[in-house]
């Protein structure tokens, strides 16, 4: 396998401007004549599937959800970023470029993040042109905050709800589109194979949630924008329904897989209070500018009410590591130091995991109604969950996994090692490295859907004879329908006697236990042994209820659990190898005497994509150097 | 940690579309006051896996309150008993112990049952397909700051937009209607300048749709806003009325031109 990232020759800031006049141009009205398949239907999915069906070609867009306005990136909070620089604070592309470059750890692309910061300005006009209500200021121009990570305010928000509001954006997009007979839109479809012939992706083939029909889709190019696979690890911020089975599947059909030890821990999630726990609800990182992060000094005070906690004897820890940052430290930095306080005994809470995040300070500097304004909504949530008022008494919060920065392996033109195989947003690895900055998920949806794959997928289609498309009836796509069935009777025919979601569970403990915060060999090697027993269980004692025929919420998650149970391993695998600490990979085994993840460049400034070998062999870890031309290899520093 | 609850479950079972349902009963014992009621529902479903049973069918996915999957009607009311809130939101501390609690699907003519307490919304795409959008191809806007909006309309907007399109108005209402919904999206759009040129045939396209789609009239019972987890209000639809009225009244057919040049 060979890893061609394509980054085009030339100054860094001119990469993008070249590679857009050098791509082939496909005639207007040929457009037509090609077919592109969508998979996923969120910020990236449904951001492409809109621009590309303007552009004229023949689009199909699939997701899971009953509606494409429910994909997850609706549950985004905080807010997208944009190098605007309308508040004259000192931003710009280079410095945005220069901090997402840095928070990930120097694990990514310059080429693609110099991309993503220049057209994260297009991305604010294109979501203010289509309705976006972003917060205004009282003149009635755009306002901005801080968010994690950066020292400058360029985040863009909408309440609490700017996710929603983006993808209600692409979504009434793509609506329009479809009103207008461009796209066919078909929902409650679980994609659950690529079609791939003489090495070409040619379309997928996809079960009907409803009726159970199992049916192939045929195309000139397929795009799978199936975001991440947080849900490896069962309780996380994902939907229930968000999984790996899109981008593991076209894995084994040959896609690289980069990176997947990268994943990255939120720190401000609302603690778990028992074993029925079935996800995990993020505190937006937003509350971090006007909340202070405390445990009791003493594993004494930990039983006390908060309020009888005297100021004298808290430790307002981030503050006091990282004085120049603190409370708004890069997610990976402030997730770590909420472990190491409770791993000290200092948590707070019943079950000893959570910290404080403290708005009695801010209350009286602004007055309630000022923190109301900002935050108002994510109050009433964390009160509806956890019955406590947060005006009141401070919030209890501790980390959850919550994105993952790994993901398919991608060119410069988000190709993935697969020709006609594109991968968007979460799914695939480019631009976050090995730690994701806040407020940049969305705005690397959005980039890779309006502005990156409608110009480099028509330099792949432009080379392909329009109307040459394999036919759906084709034997080398009736095989592959077939494998999918195949793998669903295999599944009924187990008949054994426990839950799909059991096995999730248990994948779950091991994943969080040895794979999450901190990992070290002797963890990993212990991960690697458990889960393939976890996967002979469940081969050996799934129970599946009903038929294949009807609307079967255990079949559609025995499914997705088969394939995490694979992709759990690959993810210890990797951890394994990269034998140094960087951004949310934290190996115990490398860190500085103060706790400081300690990047090894000399033997892992590259990144490493897994090759499939095929069931019962082992994956081939190949690696793309990373050269760092515009930027200077840096240790962070947050201090 | 406070009490655990034993409850008794009534729950609407039907395998598909064209076949009859009928409640079935089901125990829920030793419930967390700490669950959500989905959560609740998990454990449930989990004991009828493990007997062979079939599981009952819900939508959800999110679980946090904003993807609007989830949708139920809790003891006669769409989201169960708290206001402004989701079932996926919705802890076992609302309820008692001892308590029988109905589960029933969103009850319309234009969202048909599928299996159990999970139906067919996609009525509610086809009308924002038909004109709940600002036609505003990728890559063709001005600068975001070129056009100021007031600070107030674009609260109004943001108040409107926050509608999550579950569905509640819809099953609250007793003629079906879905006028909060599509007047959600009609005052998102009408309270912006980027909205305007759309403005009147918007709400004449998604209203025509809206009633192709079967769904009735507004008759001000104002269950709609009593039952919509996201706040959205009233007044919205008697904006969008009167943006209607004059749509219709000023009603012109667009000139179909012929290609000069």
């Amino acid at each position: 396998m060979e890893l061609k990232s394509q980054i085009p020759d030339g100054p860094i800031e001119k990469k993008w401007d070249k590679h857009k006049f050098d791509l082939k141009l496909v005639n207007p009205a040929n457009k037509r004549k090609y077919k592109v398949i969508v998979v996923g239907s969120g910020l990236a999915g449904g951001a492409a599937a809109a621009s590309l069906a303007e552009l004229g070609y023949e689009v199909e867009c699939y997701c899971y959800q009953d509606s494409p306005r429910r994909a997850h990136s609706i549950a985004a909070q905080g807010g997208i970023n944009g190098a605007k620089n309308y508040h004259g604070d000192g931003d710009s592309v280079r410095r945005l470029f220069y901090d997402t470059v840095k928070g990930g750890d120097f694990r990514a692309r310059e080429a693609n993040v110099h991309r993503l910061a220049e057209v994260s300005n297009n991305i604010i006009d294109q979501c203010v042109g289509q309705g976006v209500p972003f917060a205004r200021e009282y003149g009635g121009l755009l306002d901005n905050r801080s968010f994690g990570g950066a020292q400058v305010s360029r985040t863009f928000y909408a309440r609490g709800q700017t996710g929603q509001q983006l993808l209600l954006g692409a979504y009434q997009a793509l609506e329009r589109q479809i009103g207008l007979g461009a796209v066919k839109m078909f929902s409650r479809h679980e994609m659950l194979e690529v079609i791939v012939v003489d090495g070409v992706a040619k379309g997928i083939v996809t079960r009907n949630m409803v009726t159970g029909k199992i049916e192939s889709h045929v195309a000139d190019a397929v795009c799978l924008a199936t975001g991440g696979y947080g849900n490896v690890f069962y309780l996380s911020t994902n939907a229930k329904g968000c999984n790996g089975t899109a981008i593991w599947r076209a894995y084994k059909k040959g896609a690289a897989f980069a990176n997947p030890c990268f994943t990255q821990i939120h720190p401000t999630c609302i603690p778990v209070t028992g074993d029925h726990q079935s996800k995990l609800t993020l505190m937006s990182e937003s509350l971090r500018n006007d909340g202070r992060i405390w445990v009791p000094k003493r594993k004494e005070d930990c039983g006390k009410p908060a309020s009888q906690i005297p100021e004298e004897d808290r430790d307002y820890y981030l503050e006091r590591k990282y004085p120049s940052f603190g409370n708004l430290a890069p997610r990976d930095i402030s997730s770590r130091a909420a472990k190491q306080a409770c791993d000290e005994g200092r948590g707070i809470g019943a079950t000893g995991r959570g910290v404080y995040l403290d708005f009695d300070d801010s209350i009286k500097r602004l007055g309630q109604p000022k923190i109301e304004e900002r935050y108002g909504n994510l109050f009433e949530m964390y009160e509806r969950i956890t019955d406590e008022n947060p005006y009141k008494t401070p919030m209890r919060i501790y980390p959850a996994s919550h994105y993952t920065m790994g993901g398919l392996w991608v060119d410069y033109n988000l190709q993935s090692t697969i020709p006609g195989l594109f991968v968007l947003g979460e799914a695939n690895f480019s631009d976050h490295g090995a730690n994701r900055l806040g407020a940049s998920a969305l705005m690397q949806g959005l980039a890779d859907g309006y502005f990156v794959i409608p110009y480099t997928i028509g330099g792949y289609l432009a080379g392909i004879k329009p109307g040459s498309r394999i036919k759906v009836d084709d034997p080398a796509v009736k095989a592959t329908e077939q494998t999918v069935t195949d793998q669903i009777s295999r599944l009924f025919a187990i008949k054994g006697k426990q839950t799909p979601d059991h096995f999730h569970r248990e994948l779950g403990k091991v994943m969080w236990e040895y794979s999450g915060m901190g990992r070290n060999e002797a963890g990993l090697k212990k991960a690697l042994e458990l889960i393939p027993q976890i996967r002979e269980e469940f081969w050996n004692n799934l129970c599946i209820p009903g038929t294949g025929a009807e609307v079967n919420q255990s079949l559609e998650m025995a499914g997705r659990v088969a394939d995490f149970l694979e992709l759990g391993e690959l993810l210890c695998l990797d951890a394994l190898n990269r034998r140094e600490s960087c951004g949310a990979h934290f190996r115990e085994e490398w860190q500085t005497g103060e706790g400081e993840a300690m990047r090894d460049d000399e033997s892992f400034c590259h990144v490493a994509a897994w090759e499939y070998k095929g069931e019962g062999s082992a994956p081939v870890r190949h690696t793309e150097q990373l050269a760092f031309e515009s930027l200077h290899l840096a240790t962070r520093n947050y201090k | 940690m406070s009490k655990h609850l034993n409850l008794t479950l009534h729950v609407w079972r039907q395998k598909n579309t064209n076949c009859d349902g009928k409640f079935v009963e089901y125990p829920a014992e030793n419930v967390s006051p700490d669950m959500s009621f989905l959560e609740m529902l998990d454990v449930v479903n989990e004991g009828l896996i493990r007997k062979g049973e079939d599981p009952i069918t819900f939508d959800h996915d999110c679980r946090e309150g904003i993807c609007g999957t989830c949708s139920m009607v809790i003891n006669g009311r769409p989201h169960g008993p708290k206001e402004r809130t989701t079932t996926c939101q919705l802890h076992m501390r609302s309820f008692q112990d001892g308590e029988s609690i109905t589960l029933e699907p969103w009850r319309a003519e234009a969202f048909p049952v599928l299996r159990d307490l999970m139906v067919d919304r996609t009525a509610f795409d086809r009308i924002i397909a038909a004109g709940g959008f600002i036609s505003v191809p990728t890559g063709s806007p001005q600068d975001a700051n070129a056009l100021p909006i007031p600070k107030v309309n674009a609260e109004l907007a943001m108040d409107a937009a926050a509608c999550i399109g579950c569905g509640a108005c819809v099953a609250a209402c007793p003629n079906a209607s879905a006028m909060l919904f599509v007047s959600a999206k009609i005052n998102h759009l009408g309270q912006l300048p980027q909205g305007q040129p759309e403005r009147y045939s918007r709400v004449r396209d998604m209203i025509a749709q809206m009633d192709a789609e079967e769904f009735g009239t507004c008759t001000n019972h104002g269950e709609c806003e009593i039952a919509c987890p996201k706040g959205i209000k009233m007044e919205n639809i008697a904006r969008m009325n009167r943006d209607f009225l004059k749509a219709s009244l000023t009603y012109r057919p667009a000139v179909v031109g012929g290609g000069a040049g």
